[in-house]
């Protein structure tokens, strides 16, 4: 998923450029500095705990809120005086859904169609998000899936360049996670940048091409999903099980220190995952043993954020 | 130029077509006064009320109307325009290129637009069913008149929305500001002698004013057209009534300038709540 750019590129084409951002609320610091750069065409995926200064982050990149020290570019404009110009050519699907809830689908549609100087055909946008079905009916009637979808369909209806994604499946069932899923996936084939918050790294892993990860008002890491964070040089996990009577002596060197002689699992974390296994698998080849339950696992995204924003409990 | 003009006849029409959705602000504006119209001339009769020297309707009818107009953009456009901000309606707006202006005047455009219509629909009423007369000679300056409480009211509806703290109080503050208004401006009651206090509150508040500036147009008994600053005795003059009109409605865009918001009340907390309960 990753499409490697060199630095120079990055800067010849940038959709978001980010030097020093500091935002803050009195003496509080809601963002302490923030360095980011996205590339044209590419998906950011910006995690991080509530609280963490990612919506403040995202609402000043958009324009709806000024910051406090720093300078942001998005698509060579400044939010802050971009104005008219500037939101012709971005979209924002905010996290809460905010439809009058007696109109229809189509109607809505067509009056933010008229705003843009280069909007999509609603017919179009309607089938992009799958709203076909819907396209006259009332916004009371639609589910919570579907209103999110139009919502959607609201923010690519100016045909946008950049678009904003808040949250976009937080409180979503899996099948319709999935969907929305293909949907951004569409909208990267198209070209679009997208800067998209969210909670769920897997669903960052799905979509993004890279993963920044906020907290303290901070980027602590940035990188592919799968390797921030040292997660493509971290520490593998080796997990198998031996048979009743083997002791430790008679497992290979790398082994030995991981056996838990009770139960006969062996578990070991190596940088190199793949001598290990080979002296292992060797060892067991030898004797002709089978190796019960033989793992190789890398820390996950989530074992990599849950790591670097102080682990667990309120996230 | 072009462009934006088509933007805001259609931002007028957006709102209107929510407006013609919704029953209950459609009724209050529409056909509640109607409902007192009906009620007055049944419970007085259509006769001439001696204290003013007009016709139950004659009286009631444009006081009504102005009623209507009051409940279409102080009471209506307040009430949806705080719940739309609540609704994080406007933070939306706020993110696409429409011009904030834009969207601004297609909500008060709707709503004189829908004052006017309930004007129109009361004074047709009278005319067919209540015999009241219109009089050519001080037509334009009723019309001048109404359209000009309508956007000074419409004006106090921003600013009522701007005022109250959320959407769900905004009807209760709305009512309890217009109606006990209404009742010491001759809306409801007629009194040509009342208490020096009660003239005196009353005269204070825009309501009254709208009122005389635009029923005084139905008085056959007054002369003149009306373009004239004050009264004379048994004379027809709404000068001074648009400029007490005036001055309400340039405070009320003043602090509905100063006051409003785009994101809902409270937004960031209750957004964050509602995330930190679904998040994770």
């Amino acid at each position: 998923m990753s499409r490697p750019v060199s630095a120079d590129t990055i800067n010849a084409m940038s959709a978001i450029a980010v030097t020093g951002l500091e935002k803050f609320y009195g003496d509080l610091a809601a963002v302490g500095g923030i360095d980011l750069t996205v590339a044209e065409g590419e998906v950011l995926a910006l995690v991080g705990p509530n609280g963490a200064g990612k919506s403040t982050t995202v609402e000043i990149l958009e324009g709806h809120r000024r910051r406090t020290r720093g300078s942001v570019e998005v698509l060579g404009f400044d939010p802050e005086t971009g104005g008219r110009s500037f939101r012709e050519r971005i979209g924002i699907v905010l996290q809460q859904t905010a439809l009058e809830p007696e109109l229809e689908v189509a109607e809505i549609l067509a009056t933010y169609a008229a705003i843009y100087p280069k909007s999509l055909p609603v017919d179009e946008v309607v089938e992009i998000v799958g709203l076909q079905e819907k396209r006259r009916a009332r916004v009371k009637t639609l589910s919570g899936g579907q209103q999110r979808r139009l919502e959607l369909a609201l923010g690519i209806i100016g045909d946008p360049d950049m678009i904003f994604l808040d949250e976009p499946t937080t409180g979503f069932d899996p099948s319709a996670r999935r969907q929305a899923w293909s949907l951004i996936d569409n909208l990267r084939q198209l070209g679009k940048t997208i800067l998209l918050t969210t909670h769920y790294m897997d669903e960052a892993q799905n979509l993004a091409d890279r993963v920044a990860v906020i907290a303290g008002g901070v980027i602590v890491a940035e990188g592919t999903p799968a390797a921030i964070g040292g997660r493509a040089e971290g520490e593998a996990r080796i997990r198998f099980r031996v048979g009743g009577g083997v002791t430790g002596e008679d497992l290979p060197p790398v082994a030995r220190a991981g056996l838990d002689e009770s139960d006969g699992q062996v578990t070991l974390e190596t940088s190199t995952p793949t001598e290990a296994l080979s002296e292992i698998t060797s060892w067991a080849l030898e004797r002709g043993l089978e190796l019960e339950g033989l793992t190789v696992e890398r820390p996950t995204l989530e074992d990599i954020y849950l790591r670097l924003t102080g682990g667990g409990g309120d996230g | 130029m072009g462009r934006d003009f088509r933007l805001v006849l259609q931002q007028i029409k957006y709102q209107n077509r929510i407006f013609w959705r919704t029953p209950v602000g459609a009724f209050f504006t529409l056909v509640f006064p109607l409902m007192f119209l009906l009620l007055f001339t049944a419970i007085f009769g259509n006769d001439e009320i001696e204290e003013l020297g007009v016709t139950t309707a004659q009286f009631y009818a444009p006081a009504l109307a102005v009623f209507g107009a009051a409940s279409a953009t102080y009471t209506n456009l307040g009430i949806t325009t705080a719940i739309a901000r609540d609704l994080g309606i406007l933070k939306k707006v706020r993110g696409t290129p429409l011009p904030p202006w834009i969207y601004v005047v297609g909500r008060v455009g709707s709503a004189v637009w829908l004052a006017l219509l309930a004007g129109g629909l009361m004074m047709s009423v009278g005319v067919i069913f209540f015999n009241v007369e219109i009089i050519g000679r001080t037509f334009l300056a009723a019309l001048i008149s109404f359209l000009l409480g309508a956007g000074a009211f419409a004006a106090l509806g921003l600013m009522l929305a701007a005022l109250v703290p959320s959407g769900d109080a905004a009807p209760a503050v709305a009512n309890a500001t217009l109606l006990p208004i209404a009742f010491i401006s001759d809306v409801f009651i007629v009194n040509a002698n009342p208490p020096a206090w009660i003239e005196f509150v009353g005269n204070l508040f825009p309501l009254k004013h709208f009122v005389a500036a635009f029923g005084d147009a139905f008085n056959p008994g007054l002369t003149g057209s009306g373009f004239s600053w004050s009264a004379g005795p048994g004379e027809y003059a709404i000068g001074a009534h648009l400029a007490v009109i005036a001055v309400w409605g340039v405070g009320g865009a003043i602090l509905a300038l100063r006051f409003f918001t785009w994101e809902p009340r409270g937004g960031e907390n209750s957004r964050r709540g509602r995330s930190r309960v679904s998040g994770n």
